[in-house]
């Protein structure tokens, strides 16, 4: 296996587009990254050839349907490394994964139970947590972070009780890049009998998972991250956490028995699986992860890393750049502000140079916060992205740079 | 002052037909908006915030003299600021069935600002412009 930015690049259909006359740098990607042929095909193939609803039917196309679907779970639980397909709930995306914990760990909660998560967190492991502090009086917990941009883990570990229940932390942070230590996370939370769940969506695409080596209760990710379709996500759960769980929502596909006075659910995954599920998403995702298992995914780790040291080493000279989240073996998310300009003007001219990055606060105000700033602005590098496109970005903002002197 | 919003308008067309390309239409709409007068921190208040705005945009209506209405206005972007400029400019000092008669979003598309006013960005202009047709249709 050999990696080849130039061969990957050239499955994106979409990255030979122009942009206000100008060849695009997709540089968005840790936001939504775009989708490879191989999963444009396997979607439209099976609206084309083979398409039914799941589980249900007893004809071809429901059968071969169904066994695509299944394959998908199958490729998740490759991907990374669960011990079995029936730890694989298919969700519509990261989000729901955390917010279906939240909701079935969060009935066994009680007032004054604690969850810890950080400041370093996307909002969507936040607020699923703040639900259950407004609605069972729960205690939220916020883990500090580093000038660095990474989570403080002495603050953690000083932070954990008799009383913590969750602990709810990025694997990766999608503004500062900073990979987590999850041995010293997971080894904390036994201590306190506390449940980890790790928000996996940065990690997922930039490193191989193994959740059994990570011992991790709970790992969320989601498929248009990894270059699959929007609305599908996963939530890998160990198999008694799972089993333990109380259903999220109510519907077809998730129940044993219904009858006039008592139902019984399905087991896991397919209790947390209420309704007709994205199956097309799931195909597409199953799509992306069979064409990720054909990338030496090492070597495209390096080449997004080599990308991001070739950006920073360009802006060195910018004056009034900062930037956010400056761990060493950080992924490859440029965060960082301009001083005098706004992210969202920063943003906005470099589009005008046909240069895609992201401008806000990329749902982390916290974080925002703490680093002191209002917002800033976000260049993520993926696999397709070249040496030039480094470059032309890095030119770019030092154009940008002299609108506002 | 050109005696009505049209006029203003096409002052303000041609002005912005004279600049070549983009970055220069950019370098002018960035020097527009450092002409405004920054409202001070009291006036950047959440009553005179306007809503659903990606940076933060305030409004804030002066006392209307001769039956003329004016605001004061301010962003923390830069383009966003000049963009402001832009729309005072147009409706500062005219009266209210002037300001309710003219079709902003035809006229500002005028200037070729297109891609600044596209919905996404626009969100905050487009809330200012409602917030100032609110003020000139109370009064």
């Amino acid at each position: 296996m050999s990696f080849n930015y130039n061969d990957i690049r050239a499955q994106f259909p979409i990255l030979s587009r122009q942009v206000n006359g100008k060849p695009l740098v997709y540089l968005d990607s840790a936001a939504s990254a775009q989708k490879p042929r191989a999963v444009i095909d396997a979607m439209v193939h099976a609206m084309e050839h083979s398409y039914a609803n799941v589980h249900r039917g007893l004809h071809t196309l429901a059968n071969e349907t169904t066994d695509a679907y299944e394959a998908a779970r199958e490729a998740a639980r490759r991907l990374i490394n669960a011990p079995s397909v029936n730890e694989i709930v298919f969700t519509k995306g990261a989000t729901e994964a955390i917010n279906l914990v939240a909701s079935s760990v969060g009935l066994t909660l009680t007032a004054g139970d604690e969850i810890i998560v950080s400041e370093l967190e996307h909002h969507a492991n936040l607020v699923p947590w703040h639900f259950l502090r407004e609605r069972k009086g729960v205690v939220l917990r916020f883990v500090p972070v580093t000038d660095e941009g990474a989570l403080d883990l002495d603050a953690y570990e000083a932070l954990l009780g008799p009383r913590t229940r969750v602990v709810a932390l990025t694997h990766m942070s999608n503004v500062t890049g900073a990979v987590s230590d999850v041995p010293r996370i997971v080894a904390g939370a036994r201590r306190v009998g506390a449940m980890v769940l790790l928000d996996g969506c940065q990690s997922v695409v930039h490193q191989s998972i193994d959740v059994a080596a990570l011992d991790c209760d709970f790992f969320v990710f989601s498929s248009h991250k990894l270059y699959g379709p929007t609305g599908f996500g996963i939530l890998y759960g160990k198999a008694d956490r799972l089993a333990e769980m109380a259903p999220y929502q109510g519907g077809g596909e998730m129940i044993g028995i219904v009858s006039m006075d008592r139902i019984t659910y399905a087991d896991p995954p397919h209790r947390f699986e209420a309704g007709t599920p994205p199956i097309l998403e799931a195909i597409g995702f199953g799509a992306a992860v069979r064409w990720l298992e054909g990338v030496d995914r090492p070597a495209a780790a390096a080449h997004e890393h080599a990308l991001y040291a070739r950006a920073v080493e360009g802006l060195r000279d910018l004056n009034g750049l900062r930037i956010l989240g400056t761990t060493p073996d950080k992924g490859a998310i440029l965060t960082f502000t301009l001083e005098g300009a706004h992210a969202h003007d920063v943003a906005q001219i470099l589009d005008r140079y046909g240069v895609a990055v992201r401008a806000g606060t990329h749902c982390a105000e916290p974080l925002m916060r703490r680093f002191g700033v209002g917002s800033s602005a976000r260049a993520s590098f993926a696999l397709y992205n070249t040496p030039e496109e480094a470059d032309a970005f890095v030119d770019a903002l030092h154009r940008a740079s002299s609108f506002f002197a | 002052m050109a005696d009505t919003i049209e006029d203003e308008l096409a002052e303000l067309a041609d002005e912005f037909e004279l600049l070549g390309d983009w970055e220069e239409r950019y370098r002018h709409l960035i020097d527009l908006g450092r002409t405004l007068a920054p409202l001070s921190a009291a006036e950047q208040s959440d009553d005179h915030r306007v809503r659903g705005c990606a940076s933060q945009v305030w409004v804030v209506q002066d006392p209307v003299r001769d039956g003329r209405l004016s605001w004061r206005g301010d962003s923390d972007a830069h383009l966003v600021r000049g963009l402001i400029a832009v729309v005072l400019r147009l409706f500062n000092h005219r009266p209210a069935a002037e300001i309710l008669a003219f079709d902003a979003r035809a006229g500002l598309a005028r200037l070729g600002l297109t891609e600044a006013l596209s919905t996404q960005r626009s969100n905050g202009l487009q809330s200012m412009i409602e917030r100032i047709r609110r003020d000139a249709a109370a009064g």
